[in-house]
């Protein structure tokens, strides 16, 4: 049984004890002691930002030509916090709640509590870098709601929220680097960890200008390189968002858990053919406002503003009246996953809903009339209004709908449908973040740790930065409070050339095969088979099916993948082909997982557990654990598993109606 | 939107490495569909180069949703290609008609080396922002965020400045090779607020001398980096820059 190391006491006063009595590690040390942090998202900028305060020697990495691009860029909607501004019932204890509920009480509870204790910080802190949140006209700090839950928590910068947290990462990062306690490896990709007498002791990396292979020492290792969603090929990750870095630690005996829990997220930008690269989310602050319809007749083709009222069918908010538009995304995915199954889907390729803002521009109009004291406007004069007002809100979301559709939302619905846009899954680690391998950490979207089988909209920001700025600064010292006598083992160590050699091999091996497909032709059908059959719902046949499918495609592509260019030249072929390489291993985990958790819950659907009206079952007697896997070699994993024991929230059928 | 196909000649510049002789290719690329985007159609060209055995374009590319920055291909004599407001990966296929030629270039900057292909070295922007582009607070120093009230009018005016993207596009659209909106977006988003407010002399000061030290060159007013830049950052930023670093010169002559 695995021990998550969760401190004794009542829930409340868990981290409060912690702090207090975790070890320290006094400054003349954390000089010498060395950091090494894999990414520059926002859980890995604001690690080592803050690690380089505290005077530890850190280096941080990353794929990309620059830190400030990490995929925690992209994110639009939000930050979770619970500051209760709109004094409107929110506290720590809520927020708390609505994690462990909203993820369908397969989380931590210690670590969801933690989560919300420090969530009133991330903002005070991001406010003090010039994080230029949304305000009211006051001066004060704006709030929205997002989906699962029934306050207004979520503080953002229109829909760049992303951009603007990990700008100011980004900032305090740079500041460290100028100050020359961390230093920035960018375009460097880590190709493997390195382990000395059981402990993580540095990385394989890649300067992916040269190609040359680089060896690098750290007393621990930190990864914060995000999620795997893009198993799928298509989803509204970056395109070169990847597994590589948590897989490698999984080689390595860091165990992997959970990691069929996808989310699937309903607002997305439909594909619109073959050529496909990626998907586009269309924030979830959209359904604050928006409304989401079919009509109420099979296959009707005519256009939205043909479609009368009464034929309309509003179908959250007819299933669930009580959170409505705003239910969790798993539940809202498969709602529009079944009405276009049952023939309402819309557009050509039926395979979408609309999301509609005529009612809220109407709204804001006359709001915006009433503010300005005028009266007597026409219509057209308050949809004007209304339409500035909702542009200020989601202007870029609309922008960017209308530059890849061609079509303008302000005047007609957008279409929608869900697609995969965040893995729950990701490194298992215990309360102190650490996984399986001493030494070795994992921060942000690539561990398991806070939202169970689902994650709330608006919650993956606040992990992220709570990971970096408030929990590793105290949780690692406790750990590295222990290796101040460790001194810098030299890079030519044994263990170091090993590594080395391995990764040699790999891409030789890979440029060797000069087979006849490229590498994405192999991601595709991999995404296609996982999309397929471990998508929004799956299925025991369609699993085993599916197990089959991914070796044989696995085994097809280290025969025939064509890798073009050589190895020591900037070669972005090659550094596709090892991320799908592993990416084709991981698929296989997945679908076993899947396989094995014969309940539903959360964004994983059996269909062979579903309630009388088609909601996901859960099977709290036999699956209310963490499912932890442990690598023994190609295609074969153990199963370890942490009990998960609630004290605070009981679990129940979830409800949302 | 009626939906189309092309056909269409493309001229992409090609170059082994930093110090290899650079020159452009032609290739041609069918049964482009107008609902593509332009990184798309490469994706198309690519997996044609490879299945012909040659080797495919390099060019940056990561989030394909205009905000990572990444992306950064001269399109047709123009930074990001022809559309206003456009990063290359929002740029659509339904921007150009059956039978065109498109010339795609990298960035042209002294302080931008080609790499590969398409692809530059951008690191001067990072070694700028080290310079100067934050606000000097340690993690967990933080008061309350509501204890600082912050008027609208500038609060918003400084999320717009903060949108940057850090593509550069702005100075490979100069013909001085200028980093100036660059360099202001962020000394204005600091300089609007009050936590940037004890920094903001040192700051616009450190950062230019940053820049100047780069080889980016100097401002000339021409306004092309603004028509260029995929964010809209306004040139009423350089003059704001202008008069911080003026500011900052004379109080700081000890
Ligand atoms: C379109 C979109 C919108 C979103 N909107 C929201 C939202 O509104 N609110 C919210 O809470 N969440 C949102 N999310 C989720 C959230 O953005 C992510 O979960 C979060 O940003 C992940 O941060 P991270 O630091 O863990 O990883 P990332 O930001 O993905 O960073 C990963 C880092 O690791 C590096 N890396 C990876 N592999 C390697 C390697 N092998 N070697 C070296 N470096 C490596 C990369 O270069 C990068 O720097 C959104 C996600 C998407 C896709
Ligand atoms: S100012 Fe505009 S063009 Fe220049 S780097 Fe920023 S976003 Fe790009
Ligand atoms: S690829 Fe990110 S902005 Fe274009």
């Amino acid at each position: 049984m695995l021990n998550a190391k969760i401190p004794a006491g009542p829930l409340n006063t868990k981290w409060e004890d912690y702090k207090g009595h975790c070890k320290l590690v006094n400054p003349a040390n954390k000089r010498s002691l060395e950091v090494i942090v894999i990414g520059t998202g926002l859980a890995g900028a604001s690690a080592a930002a803050s690690l380089g305060e505290l005077g530890y020697k850190v280096k941080a990495f990353c794929f990309q030509d620059s830190p400030r691009r990490a995929h925690s860029i992209a994110a639009q909607g939000g930050i979770n916090a619970a500051k209760n501004y709109q004094n409107d019932g929110d506290s720590v204890y809520r927020l708390f709640y609505d994690t462990v509920k909203g993820g369908d009480y397969r989380a931590r509870e210690a670590n969801v509590h933690r989560l919300a204790e420090v969530s009133g910080n991330i903002i005070d802190q991001c406010v003090a870098q010039g994080v230029p949140f949304a305000r009211e006209y006051g001066g004060l700090l704006s709030n929205r709601s997002f989906g699962g839950t029934q306050v207004q928590r979520t503080f953002y910068a229109a829909g760049q929220t992303g951009q603007q947290l990990l700008l100011g990462a980004y900032s305090a990062l740079e500041r460290q680097v100028a100050l020359g306690n961390v230093k920035m490896y960018s375009r460097h990709e880590m190709l493997d960890i390195v382990k000395i007498d059981g402990k993580a002791r540095g990385i394989i990396a890649r300067d992916l200008i040269t190609g040359e292979l680089e060896r690098h020492f750290g007393h621990a290792v930190l990864i914060c390189s995000g999620g795997y969603g893009n198993v799928f090929f298509l989803s509204t990750n970056a395109m070169g968002s990847n597994v590589t870095a948590a897989w490698k630690a999984t080689k390595n005996g860091a165990y992997f858990a959970n990691p069929c829990f996808t989310q699937i997220h309903p607002t997305c930008i439909p594909v619109s053919g073959d050529h496909q690269s990626k998907l586009t989310l269309m924030s979830e602050s959209l359904r604050n406002d928006g409304r989401i319809w079919v009509p109420k007749k099979q296959n009707d083709t005519r256009k939205a503003s043909e479609i009368p009222e009464d034929e309309r069918d509003y179908y959250l908010e007819r299933r669930y009246p009580a959170f409505g538009n705003l239910v969790p995304r798993d539940v809202a995915s498969r709602a529009a996953k079944e009405r276009c199954d049952a023939g309402y889907g819309v557009g050509t390729s039926k395979q979408a809903v609309f999301l509609d803002f005529a009612a809220a521009i109407e709204r804001y109009g006359n709001i915006e009339a009433g503010k300005r004291q005028l009266s007597n406007l026409s219509k057209a004069e308050i949809i004007k209004l209304g339409k500035e007002v909702v542009a200020e809100k989601y202007g870029n979301l609309f922008d960017m709908y209308a530059k890849i559709t061609g079509e303008n939302p302000y005047e007609q619905p957008m279409r929608i449908y869900p697609a995969v846009h965040y893995t729950m899954g990701g490194l298992w680690v215990d309360y102190e973040l650490q996984t399986t391998v001493p030494g070795l950490y994992s921060l942000g979207e690539a561990n398991f740790s806070d939202h169970g089988a689902n994650r709330l909209g608006a919650s993956a920001l606040m992990q992220g930065l709570a990971d970096g700025y408030f929990v590793i600064p105290y949780t690692l010292g406790n750990y590295l409070a222990d290796e101040i006598r460790t001194k810098a083992i030299p890079t030519d160590h044994p263990a170091f050339v090993e590594a080395e050699n391995k990764v040699k091999e790999t891409i030789s091996k890979l440029m060797g095969i000069k087979g006849t497909k490229s590498v994405d032709h192999f991601h595709k059908k991999l995404g296609k088979i996982m999309w397929d059959k471990c998508g929004m719902a799956r299925n025991e046949q369609g699993l085993k099916e599916a197990i089959e499918e991914i070796k044989a495609l696995r085994a097809e592509f280290w025969k025939d993948v064509r890798v073009p260019g050589a190895e020591k030249e900037f070669n972005p072929e090659l550094e596709k082909a090892g991320r799908v390489a592993d990416f084709l291993e991981l698929g296989e985990l997945m679908c076993i997982d899947a396989l094995q958790r014969r309940e539903s819950c959360g964004g994983h659907f059996r269909e062979e557990s579903q309630t009388p009206d088609g909601e996901a079952q859960r099977d709290d007697a036999n699956f209310s654990y963490v499912a932890a896997w442990e690598y023994k070699g190609p295609g074969q994993f153990e199963l370890h598993k942490e009990e998960l024991k609630f004290e605070e929230v009981i679990p129940s059928q979830r409800s949302y109606k | 939107m009626e939906h189309y196909n092309m056909n269409l000649t493309l001229k992409v510049w090609k170059q082994q490495n930093k110090n290899a002789q650079g020159g452009f290719e032609t290739y041609s690329v069918k049964d482009i569909s107008s609902e593509m985007s332009f990184l798309e159609m490469f994706d198309v060209l690519n997996e044609q180069l490879i299945n012909e055995g040659k080797e495919p374009i390099a060019f940056d590319h990561d989030c394909r949703e205009g905000i990572c920055g990444m992306c950064s291909m001269h399109i047709n004599g123009r930074a990001h290609g022809p559309w206003a407001g456009t990063t290359t990966c929002q740029l659509h296929m339904r921007a150009f008609k059956d039978g065109d030629t498109i010339t795609v270039e990298p960035w042209r900057a002294g302080a931008f080396p080609v790499l590969k292909d398409l692809t530059v070295d951008r690191t001067a922007f990072d070694r700028i922002i080290e310079a100067g582009g934050y606000v000097s607070v340690n993690t967990g120093n933080a008061q309350d965020a509501n204890c600082l009230p912050v008027d609208k009018h500038k609060a918003d005016l400084a999320f717009a400045a903060a949108a940057c993207i850090g593509c550069g596009a702005c100075v490979a659209a100069c013909k001085n090779s200028s980093a100036m909106l660059f360099v202001s977006a962020k000394v204005s988003q600091l300089a609007l607020l009050p936590q940037g407010d004890p920094e903001r002399q040192t700051r616009a000061l450190n950062m230019v001398a940053q820049m100047d030290k780069e080889g980016f060159g100097s401002c000339t007013n021409t306004g092309a980096c603004e028509a260029e830049c995929p964010k809209e950052i306004s040139l009423t930023n350089i003059a704001r820059l202008n008069r911080e670093f003026i500011g900052a010169g004379f109080s700081s002559e000890k």
